[in-house]
């Protein structure tokens, strides 16, 4: 009996040596896919007449495969112990003020907001200095009217157009996304296997969005001579279908910053995107900070409540 | 298991509840004398880790419920609303969407230990089924949960699931649009999902109520796949030892939580869901969140839309006949020597199918997908049958102390 049981030990070792072969397929299969995919042959020409869908999926398919994938930069706020850097949010407003706001609106944006911790941290004078510097339409009043105030900082930052309509007849036909949560509300795969490590502490990424924002603010090109673009459109090969409405919204020089960074387009982007992921995420800095007081906390539980386990466990074989 | 109590109340106020609702000696048999195997290892604590899931889930969904607006206008800014100007708003939201996701990565746990170590097998079907029950459930208040926050995966979510219905022949879309409220996803939509978002929970609590109650009746199953003989030499009492040891593995589990909500909180997430919905524009890939990507696949793997979601579901559905389509008379694979190495097959096909769930279903990705979804039905339809037949199994332990004796156990 005891040797068979040996016998069987033996055989629960080879399992291991399986379920990493069982999984070296998965992992395999994973990585070779894509190339796979990508040499499949194209539909015929008579596919394409036949299905008219299935080439207006072909051809949005090619448009997509080719954006290329966004650079990364580094991010005060990026990994565990990120925290935003508080002059760039204020030159990232100044950039917003001064050059998005005209097209995009930033409507769960409050004044107050500028002054909370853990943002730009203007002081409450400034705030409300600049809240009172916008007019708010407010009422209706006694009389039933409504009307036009100077802003509190309770105000939200009001859009620069009334409706999608008004932008979109403003603005060659197109329509600026709300930069509210505009941050995480862009991002790329990284692929297998590296979208695991994504996750990991110590190698964790999170700042797709603004590496992304970045990537394609910087990355206007004229467009290449086999590239036909209709009107209004810009060549951005950062975009997916690599074109664009909004003209290339940057030039070295055009915001003046007091605190002497270099005023490029490089700037800007990073300081812009960096405000972009305040107003996205403004609890970042004390969701961080809490989140080491929990884990150092869970860590330090774990350990107590294991070694009192292996205490009771100590007088019961198992 | 069930024997007579061994509680005696030992104040005045004890006795006199005890007499006229024997509340306390209940529990104490559930959860204090209610004798556990000696030699479980750490897959075990799920269990646990899922109890404590449920009340999680229901804790900070029931607080961010005050404070979420079920109207199509209105609710993709509430959900923004609490992210900023209510108190803790963020961590709980936060919890609550990655709390999801860690139920469901541990009842995958939960329900893999179970065939590993044949779990699902005499006494335990019901227990088993009561489990599959319970997983669907959690599957629909995923689902329902996903649509509330209104962003454009939400919505092209809810369009493609209840879609599916209309597959049905004949009554298929009367009751497409039975479900909608209308023709599409609108408002009528989100209002009576929000509404069954809340009540399932409750639901799922009442089956769990259930699963634990078969489970006390048959007692746990253990590694070694043999039944208690011996109350004294094979179990130890639930309290202190289950307890204590339930309690590291909820620990160890909040520490992963705990990481994923507060460092790394969209991970799992859809960018595309901070877009509010739009129903003009539909997203160039429409993925579920990760914990459907393998039933996903199965779908998209089979041209016919009808046949497709007839697999979708049956994938679900088969597990509940495991303990009849699993032929072998031995519990635990530690002693199936053809199951054991298959198992890990199985389990590597299932993260595979995940993987294609994620991808474009087309060129090799489908492919793959179509031979991992046949590799699934027929792991349950004609390799598990035949394993059992032709497999000789290795001798078991005699009992459960005689296997920890021989040292088969973790001791962790």
């Amino acid at each position: 009996m005891s040797e068979a049981h040996a016998r069987s030990r033996r055989s629960v070792s080879s399992t291991k040596g399986w379920s990493l072969a069982a999984f070296g397929i998965v992992a395999t299969m994973a990585l070779v896919a894509p190339v796979w995919a990508q040499q499949e042959a194209p539909p015929s020409e008579n596919d394409q007449v036949a299905a008219p869908a299935a080439k207006e999926k072909e051809a949005r398919h090619e448009s997509a495969r080719h954006e290329e994938k966004p650079k990364r930069f580094d991010w005060s706020f990026a990994g565990a112990f990120g925290r935003y850097d508080k002059a760039q949010l204020r030159r990232g407003f100044k950039v917003y003020k001064e050059v998005c706001s005209s097209c995009h609106s930033i409507k769960m944006l409050a004044f107050r907001n500028l002054s909370q911790p853990g943002g730009p941290e203007f002081s409450e004078k400034e705030v409300e200095a600049l809240a009172a510097s916008y007019k708010i339409k407010d009422g209706p009043n006694e009389s039933g009217e409504y009307y036009d105030r100077p802003g509190r900082p309770s105000d939200r930052f009001p859009p620069p157009f009334a409706n999608e309509q008004a932008a979109r007849a403003a603005l060659a036909g197109n329509y600026p996304p709300d930069m509210s949560v505009l941050a995480k509300a862009r991002g790329y795969s990284r692929g297998f296997p590296l979208f695991l490590f994504d996750a990991l502490p110590g190698f964790s990424y999170q700042e797709h969005g603004v590496d992304y924002i970045v990537s394609l603010m910087e990355g206007y090109e004229n467009t290449p001579p086999d590239v036909k673009l209709p009107e209004g459109q810009f060549y951005d090969p950062y975009m997916p279908g690599r074109r664009i409405g909004m003209p290339p919204p940057l030039s070295d020089g055009v915001v003046t910053y007091d605190d002497g960074a270099p005023q490029t387009i490089d700037q800007y982007a990073k300081d812009v995107a960096a405000f972009m992921m305040w107003v996205a995420e403004p609890h970042l800095e004390s969701r961080k900070r809490i989140g080491l007081g929990v884990i150092a906390f869970l860590l330090v539980f774990v350990g107590l409540l294991y070694y009192t386990k292996r205490k009771i466990w100590s007088d019961v074989p198992h | 298991m069930e024997g007579h109590s061994q509680y005696t109340p030992k104040s005045g106020f004890a006795r006199w509840l005890e007499r006229r609702l024997p509340i306390l000696s209940f529990i104490h048999d559930s959860f204090i004398a209610y004798p556990t195997p000696k030699n479980l290892n750490y897959m075990w604590v799920f269990g646990a880790i899922l109890s404590f899931m449920l009340v999680a889930q229901i804790a900070t969904g029931v607080v961010l419920a005050m404070h979420y607006t079920a109207e199509t206008t209105l609710a993709f800014d509430s959900v923004e609303k609490i992210m900023r100007d209510v108190n803790w708003g963020t961590m709980l939201r936060y919890a609550h969407a990655n709390g999801a996701s860690m139920f469901f990565l541990a009842v995958y746990i939960h329900i893999f230990r179970g065939m590993y170590y044949g779990s699902y097998k005499e006494p335990r079907e019901v227990l088993w089924i009561l489990g599959v029950i319970i997983f669907m459930l959690m599957m629909a208040t995923g689902f329902l949960g996903y649509v509330l926050p209104w962003g454009q995966m939400s919505f092209w979510a809810a369009t493609v699931i209840t879609n599916l219905f209309s597959a049905i022949p004949v009554v298929g879309p009367s009751i497409t649009t039975w479900l909608l409220g209308g023709y599409s996803v609108d408002n009528p939509t989100l209002n009576r999902f929000y509404a069954l978002h809340y009540l399932v929970p409750f639901i799922i609590v009442a089956i769990v109520a259930l699963h634990v109650w078969a489970l006390h009746v048959t007692g746990q199953n253990n590694p070694s796949g043999v039944e208690v003989k011996n109350i004294k030499r094979d179990t130890v009492p639930f309290t202190p030892y289950a307890t204590l040891k339930d309690g590291v593995g909820i620990a160890a589990f909040l520490v992963v939580y705990a990481w994923l909500t507060f460092f790394v909180p969209n991970y799992l997430g859809h960018p595309d869901n901070y877009i509010e919905a739009n129903p003009l524009v539909t997203p160039p890939h429409i993925v579920p969140e990760w914990y459907f990507l393998p039933f996903y696949a199965i779908l998209r793997a089979i041209p016919n839309k009808l046949l497709g979601v007839i697999a979708l579901f049956s994938s679900i559905l088969i597990t509940a006949a495991l303990p009849w389509l699993d032929t072998s008379k031995v519990k635990s694979a530690l002693y199936r020597p053809l199951f054991r190495k298959e198992f890990w097959v199985f389990l590597a096909v299932c993260i595979g199918l995940g993987y294609l769930g994620a991808q474009p279903a087309e060129g090799a990705y489908l492919w793959f997908a179509r031979l991992f979804s046949a590799y699934y039905f027929l792991h349950f339809l004609v390799i598990l049958p035949v394993i059992g037949k032709i497999e000789r199994p290795e001798p078991a332990p005699e009992s459960i102390e005689a296997s920890i004796a021989h040292g088969e156990t973790s001791h962790v």
